[in-house]
């Protein structure tokens, strides 16, 4: 059946603004995302030099070496604006809050074995710091990046870092307590094993240009974290010998990670399909800090004892540089 | 079990600053001052990051959730508000012109604040300030984004609202509320934080945020009322993030006093002039009007502002400067501002009008020492041209001040006759300001303010002409070249509001939505 419920109906004498009109080819309905971030950023006309960097204007492609005839090219496949983020990520804090209170409730921390308990701690602890890491990158890509659509995913990125080393932050609390997360600070600041991605995630934070540290974070230091530490060690390692609460407690990171994969993916893709220079200088890019960042993470993979962490490592590059070349790049 | 009774139970704020600046750490593979590069040349000290005290306490799982639900909420009433009709319900169209201004004038400085934001959340190196820093950022695009979406469905019905990126970097007027945010933005973080953190979000949002969500309230739109107040518990944090900014700055370091004080006469006369147009929005374009700008300035600056003030004299801070001739300006500035715009209403993205005789005799009573004695007569002597079919458009182009890009229109301090000129010579070159402020804020950083791009030059210079202008080619019409360079379509979203397709338009939808004729 069909009820025929009507409204007063006048005609528009538009569907959408000029400049989203230009965009998408018509004068169209548009959408939210659409509306919401094409042509935001200033382009032409500024006032003053920033007087913090007196060589660029304030936003400026300039500021990196990849070259696009069009920065809103780059589109966030998720169409994430404001609104369809925070209503994305507060689904997932109902399941991370429901998985938390499950474990709490049932107190399924203690009936972790504590060896396994141990290994958690040493292996997902330091990386509160990396996700801060990822927090400060973040921002500055959104910060000195040019085009909307490819810096607002960056302030999403950002503040989803912070999250995830909050989250990170309550395990600690709720496996151990305060010193524990002094123990993995130390072990951060300290510890052998840890100072290849501190000197990694340091040496991140001075790289200027927008792109190359989109490139040297998002992809290659957060492409191989995040498929090493969460998807192998704690879904398909810790969890078989008896840590599913941990993956319980981390679903949020591998579910994150899988989300904004695509998004990382399509902006590699398009830049990379824009101009053979731009293709070599993120294949250069990704040769150099791919293989630091592989580097980094192998004292990591060895903390999870009784494995071949080499033949680990070995698989997630693999799997890393397929997805690369599945975006037009090969290394 | 034993585990947790040895837990040790941290209060809040020890919570907080796990979830937070715990996350940090002091580098030892990179400098500091290479981490942070920006954090010195201010000049500002900063002993102990580890004094800030942290404005509000909010983690990302409590952040995503509330926001998530004022966003489910705002953007049902957004739909319903669109799908029922709900522009046919303002007040009078004359109403939508305001939210013209708020869209194309202000919407845009909330995209710019998310960029500073991201800015200053990457350069301070105390965490506790990046993070509230961060999610400010956060928030502003949020304000951006709600604001275009509230205001999408009035441009699918009317005019003016159409090129909003575009006009906000070309159009004259606009250019005041731009070189605002482009000189904070520029600015290093400390000054951007006293700049809108403090002196815009603290000292003058009641007079920028309120007037026109309240004016929304007063005039039948929903879809911005209901914008406005979802963005209230925002404001309020961000309120705090300001107050807090320039408490730790002052606590510091004494040296920073002198620092912070300039700033904040130099952002409050700044900000303070950038709110001509909505002394002008206030008293003129709201069919309904919630009060006059001179009792908003009252109520939100003298009073509000004076116990800020009284309570910041601990750190040395004095009020800002040029207060006195402000409070001799707040009977004068909205209608000069509108009587500029009434002028040059061939060149701007809304209409403009002379008020009815009612609302002659509202700004009489609200203005009894000026409105009858300067303003109303040219308001009738204008009136009277128009009905004769005289409507007076001025077509040459304004000089304007070198600091805040308004028109000369503001009159001398004590004598609202006289038109205030100030000079000052730069290098060989002679520079104008509108006041003894703009004119102080100009000598402290020449270098900065000779680099405006002030549209009036720009004009004259032949750079706001469409691509493949030839201003050599007979009957070349300059007017109408730099209106096609400005996107702004000329009889539609120009002019006066008597004969408008707005007025036009309203009129015929709100007759087919409520008879049945």
């Amino acid at each position: 059946m069909h009820i025929d419920l009507r409204t007063v109906s006048i005609k528009p004498l538009r569907q959408t603004f000029d400049h989203v009109a230009r965009r998408i080819g018509a004068d169209k309905p548009a959408s939210r995302y659409q509306e919401g971030s094409f042509d935001l950023q200033a382009t032409t006309n500024f006032h003053y030099r920033p007087t913090w960097d007196p060589d660029h204007k304030l936003f400026d492609a300039s500021r990196s070496a990849i070259r696009m005839a069009d920065w809103y090219a780059f589109r966030d496949p998720r169409q994430f604006y404001y609104g369809a983020y925070t209503l994305a990520r507060a689904k997932q804090q109902d399941a991370a809050e429901a998985n938390f209170d499950f474990v709490e409730s049932r107190q399924l921390a203690d009936a972790l074995p504590d060896e396994l308990k141990a290994q958690a701690l040493a292996l997902l602890l330091p990386l509160r710091h990396v996700a801060w890491g990822g927090n400060t990158n973040n921002a500055a890509i959104c910060a000195y990046g040019y085009g909307t659509t490819f810096t607002q995913p960056c302030i999403f990125h950002a503040l989803d870092h912070l999250g995830i080393a909050q989250y990170l932050t309550r395990i600690g609390l709720l496996f151990g307590d305060t010193e524990a997360l002094a123990e993995a600070k130390r072990a951060w600041l300290e510890d052998e094993r840890w100072q290849g991605l501190r000197r990694y995630v340091e040496d991140s934070f001075v790289i200027k240009d927008p792109f190359e540290l989109y490139v040297a974070q998002n992809v290659a230091l957060d492409g191989l974290l995040y498929a090493l530490v969460y998807e192998t060690l704690v879904d398909d390692v810790l969890a078989t010998r008896g840590g599913t609460t941990l993956a319980l407690l981390t679903q949020f990171m591998t579910e994150w990670f899988a989300e904004t994969r695509k998004w990382v993916d399509a902006t590699l893709k398009t830049a990379a399909a824009e101009s053979a220079e731009n293709k070599a200088q993120l294949e250069k890019w990704l040769r150099l800090w791919g293989e630091r960042a592989a580097a980094a993470l192998l004292p990591i993979a060895r903390i999870v004892p009784d494995l071949d962490s080499d033949a680990v490592m070995s698989d997630v590059v693999q799997q890393f540089n397929a997805r690369l070349a599945k975006a037009g790049l090969s290394l | 079990m034993d585990m947790q009774a040895t837990k040790k139970k941290l209060n809040l704020k020890e919570k907080y600053r796990a979830m937070t600046r715990d996350l940090d750490w002091n580098p030892s593979y990179q400098k500091l001052e290479d981490i942070y590069p920006y954090a010195s040349y201010e000049g500002v000290k900063i002993h102990d990051w580890e004094k800030w005290e942290d404005p509000f306490r909010l983690t990302m799982d409590a952040y995503w959730k509330y926001q998530a639900e004022k966003e489910r909420k705002l953007y049902a009433i957004i739909d319903a508000y669109a799908q029922n009709n709900g522009h046919l319900n303002v007040t009078d169209a004359r109403y939508l012109n305001a939210i013209k201004i708020l869209l194309t004038g202000v919407t845009p400085l909330e995209y710019m604040a998310h960029r500073g934001f991201a800015h200053a959340g990457r350069q301070f190196p105390g965490a506790g300030p990046r993070v509230a820093c961060l999610m400010q950022s956060l928030d502003e695009i949020r304000h951006a984004q709600t604001q275009i979406h509230s205001l999408s469905n009035y441009n699918k019905f009317y005019n003016g609202f159409h090129e909003f990126t575009h006009m906000f970097e070309r159009v004259w007027f606009l250019s005041v509320s731009r070189s605002f945010f482009d000189d904070a933005v520029s600015a290093g973080p400390f000054e951007f934080i006293v700049s809108i953190g403090f002196s815009f979000e603290y000292v003058l949002t009641n007079l920028l945020f309120v007037p026109f969500v309240s004016g929304a309230a007063y005039n039948g739109d929903m879809g911005t009322m209901t914008f406005g107040f979802s963005a209230q518990s925002d404001e309020a944090r961000h309120m705090t993030l300001g107050l807090e900014a320039i408490k730790f700055i002052l606590e510091q370091d004494p040296a920073n006093v002198p620092i912070v004080q300039r700033w904040i006469d130099k952002w409050t006369w700044r900000g303070y002039r950038v709110l001509t147009l909505v002394a002008m929005m206030m008293d003129y374009m709201l069919p309904k009007r919630i009060m006059s700008w001179k009792e908003a300035w009252e109520v939100y600056f003298e009073e509000n502002g004076g116990a800020l003030f009284k309570d910041l004299a601990r750190y040395g801070i004095r009020p800002p400067k040029w207060l006195d001739q402000i409070a001799q300006d707040k009977d004068h500035i909205s209608h000069q501002a509108w009587c500029t715009f009434y002028n040059y209403a061939l060149a701007a993205n809304f209409h403009t009008w002379i008020p009815s005789e009612e609302e002659m005799d509202w700004l009489a009573r609200k203005y009894p020492n000026s409105f009858d004695k300067y303003y109303r007569p040219r308001l009738e002597y204008w009136r009277e041209q128009a009905a004769q079919g005289n409507r007076f458009y001025n077509k040459t182009l304004p000089m304007l001040c070198q600091t805040c890009q308004i028109p000369m229109l503001f009159t001398e301090p004590g004598d609202p006759t006289k038109i205030c000129y100030r000079e000052a010579d730069y290098k060989g070159e002679k520079y104008h300001f509108c006041s003894d402020g703009c004119k102080e804020i100009f000598e402290n950083e020449p270098e900065k303010y000779i680099q405006a791009w002030l549209p009036v030059h720009q004009v004259y210079q032949g750079n706001c002409f469409p691509e493949g202008t030839d201003p050599t080619a007979e009957g070349f019409d300059p007017l109408a070249a730099v209106l096609r360079y400005y996107h702004l379509e000329s009889g539609r979203d120009n002019l006066d509001f008597e004969g408008s397709e707005d007025q036009r338009n309203f009129a015929a939808w709100r007759g087919q939505a409520t008879t049945n004729a």
